[in-house]
C-alpha cells in the first residue's frame, strides 16, 4: 500500500504502476457529469485553486446538513467514470490535475493524458458508499450546489486513508483494456458455441 | 389506515430498501467469494462489499450513495385507493430524502434542476394492480443509474452476433450485453432478461424477474435451463468483481417472457448492480410486515 498525501507532484504520480494499492490523504474534489462540463467550458474559478496538484473524485453523495449548517457525507462511492471520457483528457491537462478516481475505467484519451501530464486513473470499489464516506473526514466547502444539485455540486473534501487502486498508469497501461481483452476472447468463443 | 400511518410503514419499507442489502443477494455474495481463489483481489473485493453492507446496515445508511429511482410495483386490495397509496408513498419518499435514506435523484432535463426530494414528472414510478382480497402488498426496487445506463434493448434477429429467432438467440444478447458493461454496473451484477412483448412491456418484463428470489427456479423449464446455462457462461467471461477479473461476474440471471407480435422480437436486458435494494411489505388488518421474497 502506498500512501498519497495531496497535492501531489508529477514525479510521485509518474512512480505508480497499474495494479498498486493506495491510500490517499488529503484535499480532493468530486466532480461529475454537470461539473466536467463546466470546468470545460468555463475557466473553473470556483475550483481551480483546489484542484492545482490534486484529484477528481467522480461521487455524488448523500451528504447530511447539521443543524449548524455543517455538512458531512453519508454515502460515497464512485459512480461510473466513462461519461466523463469526453472531457477527462481537457480538464487534467487544464486544471493540473494529478489524478482521478471512480469506476469501471476510462479510454484512450483520458489514458494518453495521463501519460502526457503525469496522472493517473484510480479505481475505489463501486457501491462502497458507506465505508468511504468514513474516509471523508471533513467536508470543506461546496461549490455550485444551488445550480447542479447534491449529487453533481462540487464538494471539497478532506480524506484520510482513501483506499483506491491503480489501474491506468502515466505509463500506457490500462487494467480496463487488459481485463476487456481477455473476456473478449470469452466472449467470442461464447458467441461461436451454443 | 389513516394516510400518515401509511406513510410512516412507506418510509420503513424505503429506509430497508436502501440501507438492508437483502438475505439472498448475501448469500449470493458469499458464494462468489468461495468460488474466487482464496487470497485474490477477487474475493477480498467481495469480502469489502459485504462489509460495507454490514455497515450501511447497522448505521441505516444508504449501501449505496446512488439509491437510484424508486420502483413501487403494488397490489391493492378494494380497502385502499390508488390515490392514497400515491400520496403515501410519495409522501414517505420526500421525507426519506430529508433523512438521507435517500439521494436527491430527480432532475429536470429541460432545466437541469434536482427537485431536491425525488419527487417529479414519473418520480417515484408506480405500477399499481387492483385485487378481490383485502389489504397492500408493494414491492419496493431502488435502481442506480450506473447499472441502468448499461441496461440494453436488442431486436432479433441481431447481425452483428448471429443471433436468430430463438432462446440461443437471446442467449447471445445477455452474454453481449454482460461483456459490454464490463465493470461499469458495478459487476458482480444481476440480469433480468424480458423475452418478447413490445418496447415497453418487454422492459418491465425485464426488470419484474429481478424482484424474483436469486435462489428460485423458473417454473418453465426452458427459461430455467437458460438461466442456469448464462449463469455459468456470464461467470466464464472472466469479468470479475468491479471488472477487475474474476470468476464473480453475475450473481444471478432471471427471465421472463411475453408474447410478441410475429413482426417483433424484443430482449430486453435490465441490469442491476451487485448493491441489489429491494424491500418488500405486506398490509393486513392494519399491520405492516416487512420481507424480501
Amino acid at each position: 500500500m502506498t500512501g498519497i498525501k495531496l497535492p501531489v507532484s508529477p514525479e510521485e504520480i509518474r512512480a505508480l504502476k497499474a495494479g498498486d494499492e493506495v491510500s490517499i490523504s488529503g484535499v480532493m474534489v468530486t466532480a461529475r457529469d454537470a461539473a466536467h462540463k463546466y470546468l470545460v467550458e468555463t475557466e473553473g474559478e470556483d475550483v481551480r485553486q483546489v484542484l492545482d496538484g490534486s484529484m477528481i473524485y467522480h461521487c455524488g453523495p448523500v451528504v447530511r446538513k447539521d443543524e449548524d449548517g455543517k455538512y458531512s457525507f453519508v454515502a460515497a462511492g464512485p459512480t461510473t467514470s466513462i461519461r466523463e471520457e469526453p472531457y477527462e483528457a481537457a480538464v487534467i491537462e487544464k486544471y493540473n490535475v494529478r489524478g482521478v478516481i471512480g469506476k469501471g475505467g476510462m479510454g484512450a484519451d483520458t489514458l494518453a493524458a495521463c501519460g502526457e501530464f503525469g496522472s493517473v486513473y484510480l479505481s475505489a470499489l463501486g457501491g462502497l458508499a458507506t465505508t468511504l464516506a468514513r474516509s471523508v473526514v471533513e467536508v470543506l466547502d461546496v461549490k455550485k450546489l444551488e445550480e447542479f444539485g447534491v449529487p453533481e455540486a462540487f464538494w471539497v473534501i478532506r480524506v484520510e486513508n482513501f483506499p483506491a487502486i491503480v489501474t491506468m498508469d502515466s505509463h500506457g497501461r490500462s487494467l480496463h483494456d487488459e481485463i476487456a481483452d481477455l473476456s473478449r476472447v470469452n466472449y467470442e468463443e461464447l458467441l461461436e458455441g451454443t | 389506515m389513516r394516510s400518515d400511518r401509511l406513510a410512516e410503514h412507506f418510509l420503513e419499507l424505503i429506509r430497508r430498501a436502501s440501507t438492508v442489502l437483502p438475505p439472498d443477494v448475501v448469500e449470493a455474495l458469499r458464494k462468489g467469494i468461495e468460488s474466487e481463489d482464496e487470497g485474490s483481489s477477487a474475493a477480498s473485493t467481495l469480502e469489502l462489499l459485504l462489509e460495507n453492507s454490514r455497515q450501511a446496515r447497522e448505521g441505516s445508511t444508504p449501501i449505496c450513495q446512488d439509491t437510484g429511482a424508486l420502483y413501487f410495483f403494488i397490489e391493492y386490495g378494494p380497502d385502499f385507493t390508488p390515490m392514497e397509496i400515491e400520496k403515501a408513498a410519495s409522501d414517505a419518499t420526500a421525507e426519506a430524502s430529508a433523512r438521507y435514506y435517500l439521494r436527491p435523484n430527480a432532475v429536470d432535463p429541460v432545466t437541469g434542476k434536482n427537485s431536491g426530494n425525488n419527487l417529479g414528472d414519473g418520480a417515484p414510478n408506480f405500477h399499481l394492480t387492483a385485487r378481490a382480497e383485502k389489504g397492500l402488498r408493494v414491492r419496493l426496487m431502488l435502481k442506480g443509474g450506473g447499472s441502468e445506463n448499461v441496461s440494453i434493448q436488442y431486436k432479433l434477429p441481431e447481425g452483428r452476433l448471429k443471433a436468430g429467432r430463438d432462446l440461443d438467440g437471446v442467449r447471445k444478447c445477455v452474454i453481449d450485453a454482460v461483456y459490454a458493461a464490463q465493470g461499469k454496473g458495478c459487476s458482480p451484477g444481476i440480469v433480468g432478461v424480458g423475452i418478447g412483448g413490445n418496447r415497453d412491456t418487454s422492459y418491465t418484463c425485464a426488470k419484474t424477474q429481478l424482484l424474483r428470489n436469486l435462489g428460485d427456479t423458473n417454473p418453465d423449464p426452458a427459461l430455467a435451463e437458460l438461466e442456469a446455462g448464462l449463469f455459468s457462461q456470464l461467470n466464464g467471461l472472466g469479468i470479475g468483481p468491479m471488472g477487475l477479473g474474476g470468476r464473480t461476474t453475475v450473481l444471478g440471471v432471471k427471465a421472463g417472457k411475453l408474447h410478441r407480435l410475429p413482426a417483433c422480437f424484443f430482449v430486453s436486458i435490465a441490469y442491476v448492480c451487485w448493491a441489489y435494494r429491494k424491500a418488500f411489505m405486506t398490509i393486513e388488518g392494519g399491520e405492516a410486515s416487512y420481507d424480501w421474497d
